[in-house]
């Protein structure tokens, strides 16, 4: 097991080696033409273009240039090109709403992707699955950027319908006030929710539906188990193992910025919120410190859930 | 498949649905629907009656089919109801609405009412008016004047072109990387798959909007490949991109475990070309997942679109899409919530549509074809 962590490990960061590879070759190849033009503006003199084209040494070779932008960012001296503002300390700026928004999203729609799942496939076929099956349909049509500033129109804030039950956008921090912080955060944690719930109650309904029909469930029946206990110690168990590998991804996701839109929505000045900030300005540091950011938590999120993946289904042999 | 399930707890699900479904060659349809039936019927033909008996699903690809109608006749629209072509700003603009006169954007002032003065907002675009305006304005006007329904039609014909094109272009190249990956294995396979793992590394939409925006500088420029940045083959080429994985990896899983069956082994001996194999003997085998999996990544692919163009790095102004729609309408929601609602409900209603007949299809083809989404 220790062996197979270590290797792991070792694999996990030369794929964040690569991740930083495409990175820099998304922000400063594909744009073509002279990056330093570019920072500079379009009325830029000579002297000028010159100067950030030292500064920046974009006038060196391209392992160079790659091995400063790394440098950079793991120094926390990467700087926004609109404002200067230092891009790690934005991101870190973020991270408590980022956190937040994701930690509570987690948990509902885990819980509740759970909780429709096994419903639909406990009752399949009767009344109650349909529903299930067709609101989980659903919901994941939705685009998330609608249903969000939908949901903010009606319930939130004074948006014209008149209906204010929430707050309208904006981010509490926890320490501050704790009730203000779960009560601005609601809609957003169901907004992004919503999806995932759809998402995961049909993956876990199709996979109990073909536990069920497992050696070992007839097994557990024929030794007389309870079905309430056959199907939580024995059928979960097992259809659970791909709902954590999703859950391991799509949090890490989340985690790193990827919630993009319900930040911008509902503005929390999260990280994926500071990452749209900088598309109009067409400002790119922000967003190469936020992909790699966010690229990261996926890479080292993945590693967990494969090791809880082992864990969890004896079945799997570390290889 | 077992051929009779034991009863057991579930003995209620067991009969329904779910593993009817899960046959998927023809000597399992075969055992399904009696062998004086289906004799000389090939599995597409058999898919093909399946899918005939879900009425739900088909009801809903003529949904589908309805919205891509509608889009298409844009034009026609323009010319014989609304008579507002898609870019046309109309700030200023009257608008006889049941023979009374209207501003399109309303003008601000104070009005007396019992004494007291009230102050009237202006910059109010008029609302939905179903008809009531001799066609224009059906579904009310944006900041700018323009007709709200003309340019759901023309942003439709956008966003599915971008939903369409993408998916069959992300199809197209996954399905080659993910056959010549599990075809010639070694060094191939490892460069393949740890370019699947790469891309799959990042979040869908920070990808999609880092790629999106560094598009959109200058465009793109290298080799023969000359994009503007106003292009939609921006949006297109990005989206086919990030979701290369999510079709290339299941795709090459499948194909690995048809690598070595006997079938491939006799092409081998009667003298086939690896590029025979793959695509004569190895992709009809898969063309059934492949086509479950396009419909589903159309779907992904329209809402990501939507959710790259809200962001700002995907279908640039003044070209409608849905997803502009949304976020032009977004800071007019207390005054005028059409521009955004109906974008809104289209996208609904196409992603739906594709999602229950992607579900039925898969049923009637390959039930065990699955596939992970994400774009929040």
């Amino acid at each position: 097991m220790v062996a197979y962590i270590i290797r792991r490990i070792f694999g996990m960061l030369l794929v964040l080696l690569a991740v930083s590879f495409i990175v820099y070759f998304i922000f400063i190849v594909i744009p073509g033409g002279d990056p330093a033009q570019r920072i500079a503006g379009k009325v830029a003199t000579q002297a000028n273009i010159l100067a950030i084209r030292q500064k920046l040494g974009l006038d060196r070779s391209f392992i160079v240039q790659w091995y400063d932008l790394v440098k950079a960012l793991f120094t926390a001296k990467l700087v926004s090109y609109s404002n200067q503002t230092n891009v790690v300390g934005q991101i870190k700026q973020g991270l408590p709403a980022t956190f937040s928004l994701a930690i509570g999203a987690g948990i509902i729609w885990f819980g509740f992707g759970v909780l429709v799942g096994t419903i639909s496939a406990v009752t399949a076929g009767r009344i109650s699955d349909r529903a299930i099956t067709a609101l989980a349909l659903i919901g994941i049509s939705m685009p998330v950027a609608w249903l969000g500033l939908i949901l903010r129109f009606f319930l939130a804030g004074d948006g014209g319908s008149g209906v204010s039950w929430f707050p309208d956008g904006s981010y509490v921090p926890l320490t501050s006030n704790p009730a203000q912080w779960f009560y601005h955060l609601i809609l957003p944690w169901f907004t992004l929710a919503v999806l995932f719930i759809g998402f995961y109650g049909r993956v876990l309904r199709s996979n109990i539906l073909d536990t069920i029909n497992e050696d070992f469930v007839r097994t557990a029946k024929a030794k007389g188990l309870s079905t309430h206990r056959i199907l939580v110690k024995h059928v979960l168990r097992a259809s659970l193992i791909p709902i954590v590998t999703l859950f391991g991804l799509d949090f890490a996701s989340v985690l790193g910025g990827g919630a993009i839109i319900t930040e911008t929505v509902y503005n929390l000045h999260g990280v994926g919120w500071y990452a749209a900030q900088s598309i109009q300005s067409e400002d790119l540091p922000p967003l190469m410190g936020v992909t790699l950011f966010g690229a990261m938590f996926i890479v080292v999120f993945s590693l967990l859930v494969d090791i809880a993946y082992a864990y969890l289904d004896p079945r799997i042999r570390l290889s | 498949m077992q051929a009779a399930p034991p009863p057991n707890v579930f003995e209620s699900v067991a009969t329904t649905g779910q593993e009817e479904f899960t046959l998927d060659t023809a000597a399992e349809l075969a055992a399904e629907e009696g062998a004086t039936q289906i004799q000389g019927k090939s599995p597409w033909v058999l898919a093909g009656r399946r899918l005939r008996r879900n009425y739900v699903a088909l009801a809903f690809l003529g949904v589908f089919l309805l919205v891509v109608v509608c889009c298409l006749l844009a034009p026609v629209y323009v010319s014989q109801v609304s008579h507002i072509p898609q870019n046309d700003v109309r700030t200023g603009a009257v608008v006889v609405v049941s023979g009374k006169k209207v501003n399109v954007i309303s003008q601000g002032g104070t009005k007396i009412v019992n004494g007291q003065p009230v102050i009237k907002f202006g910059g109010v675009p008029i609302g939905s008016q179903w008809g009531a305006a001799g066609g224009k304005y059906i579904l009310g006007a944006d900041e700018l004047g323009r007709d709200v329904a003309t340019r759901l039609l023309y942003g439709g014909r956008n966003s599915l072109f971008i939903g369409i094109t993408s998916a069959a272009i992300c199809t197209i190249l996954s399905v080659v990387l993910a056959l010549v990956s599990a075809y010639f294995g070694g060094i191939v396979d490892w460069i393949i798959s740890r370019f699947f793992d790469l891309i799959w590394a990042f979040p869908v939409v920070l990808l999609g909007i880092a790629l999106g925006t560094a598009l959109s500088v200058n465009g793109f420029h290298h080799g023969p490949i000359n994009i503007s940045s106003g292009s939609l083959w921006i949006p297109i080429g990005v989206i086919s991109f990030v979701f290369i994985p999510y079709i290339g990896r299941p795709l090459r899983g499948q194909v690995l475990a048809l690598r070595n069956r006997e079938f491939i082994e006799a092409a081998t001996a009667q003298g086939a070309g690896p590029v025979r194999i793959m695509f004569s003997e190895l992709l009809p085998n898969v063309a059934s997942s492949v086509l479950v999996l396009f419909t589903l990544i159309v779907a992904n692919s329209i809402l990501t679109e939507v959710g790259l163009s809200f962001l700002g790095a995907g279908v640039q102004l003044p070209n409608p899409s849905w997803g502009t729609m949304i976020q032009e309408g977004s800071r007019l929601l207390s005054t005028a919530p059409q521009i955004s609602l109906f974008p809104g409900i289209a996208i609904a209603l196409t992603v739906l549509s594709l999602n229950v007949f992607g579900d039925g299809l898969r049923d009637a083809l390959d039930p065990r074809a699955k596939i992970r989404i994400e774009h929040g």
